[in-house]
């Protein structure tokens, strides 16, 4: 056993582990904090496969932003201390068996599938690479998926601040000013409106 | 480089998949559920990788896809915490049993 053999099973334990603990844990932040394992797990998993540049967006984006997200929302949502309240046993029972049983039959596949051993070739990704075939325009270019998401990073944005956005809550001048609209349709004669107004501005503030 | 066979990786991403899956079906708490479906978005990314690295290394298409679905995963994040907050504030809660107004 070598030592890029020990290396992949100790990454492997430990992001199977912290994720396992992740979705069982009662206490919701420590599940958050077990999340942020389990991803830092997985981007030393791809720092072992030798895509650094993969590695390293999985650390800014993953464990930088989407981790501090969901604390900063289990912060404004939920008594973080507080224990959730547990599953019931018969939905455990038939999640567990879902779950292995998916897992069997998948795990079974690959297992038998019986993919071509490796022609051993080096596996180099430069980032220099990368930026070229992203932003290339001829085959096998990514610069219309590249603009695409671009755009749907926007609309994401924009969608957040209009969904998070809090609905102003009726100012007590509003109704004021309705009902002196409606005072100002009525044809009357200036002289009446003057002492009108007056009164519906009483009842407002009552 | 290779002295661990493909089917090990595939294994770590599929129990991950599991994993999360289990996570989705036991929570009712949307953030953890959140959780959850980053823990399957990951899992696929590390199929992404470790196929292009095992099968195709003289190519790049699974890590462009793997960081597709990471930026994806970002924008959805996003929208998904604005929404729990959202309905935090008109719910008082963000249990997805206590959100059934469009049940029925």
């Amino acid at each position: 056993m070598t030592a890029s053999q020990i290396i992949f099973y100790t990454i492997s334990a430990f992001i199977l582990g912290s994720g396992l603990l992740s979705v069982t844990s009662t206490k919701i932040f420590r599940s958050a904090i077990w999340l942020l394992f389990s991803l830092v797990g997985i981007a030393g998993l791809y720092f072992w496969m030798q895509v650094e540049f993969v590695a390293a967006v999985q650390i800014i984006v993953y464990v930088g932003g989407i981790v501090v997200l969901i604390i900063f929302s289990i912060f404004l949502t939920q008594e973080s201390g507080k224990e959730m309240p547990k599953p019931s046993m018969r939905k455990t029972i038939f999640s567990v068996l879902a779950a292995l049983f998916g897992f069997a039959f998948t795990y079974n596949l690959i297992d038998e599938y019986g993919f071509p051993i490796g022609n051993a070739k080096p596996f180099n990704v430069a980032v220099s690479d990368i930026g070229t075939q992203m932003l290339s325009t001829t085959d096998f270019g990514y610069i219309l998926p590249f603009e695409v998401v671009s755009m749907l990073l926007l609309a994401s944005m924009i969608g957040c601040i209009v969904i998070a956005m809090k609905t102003p809550e009726h100012e007590p001048g509003e109704p004021k000013e309705v009902m002196l609209d409606n005072n100002e349709d009525a044809p009357a004669p200036t002289v009446v409106i003057i002492p009108s107004v007056p009164e519906p501005l009483i009842i407002a503030e009552v | 480089m290779n002295e661990v066979p493909l089917t090990h990786i595939l294994f770590v991403s599929t129990a991950l998949f599991f994993i999360g899956m289990y996570g989705l079906f036991t929570r009712r708490n949307l953030i953890t559920m959140l959780m959850s479906i980053e823990l399957l978005l990951n899992s696929v990314n590390i199929n992404f990788v470790a196929f292009n690295k095992y099968l195709y290394p003289d190519k790049l298409d699974g890590v462009f896809f793997a960081i597709f679905i990471i930026t994806i995963a970002a924008a959805e994040a996003a929208v998904a915490i604005a929404i729990v907050i959202n309905l935090y504030r008109s719910h008082k809660s963000i249990d997805v049993e206590d959100a059934a107004e469009l049940k029925f």
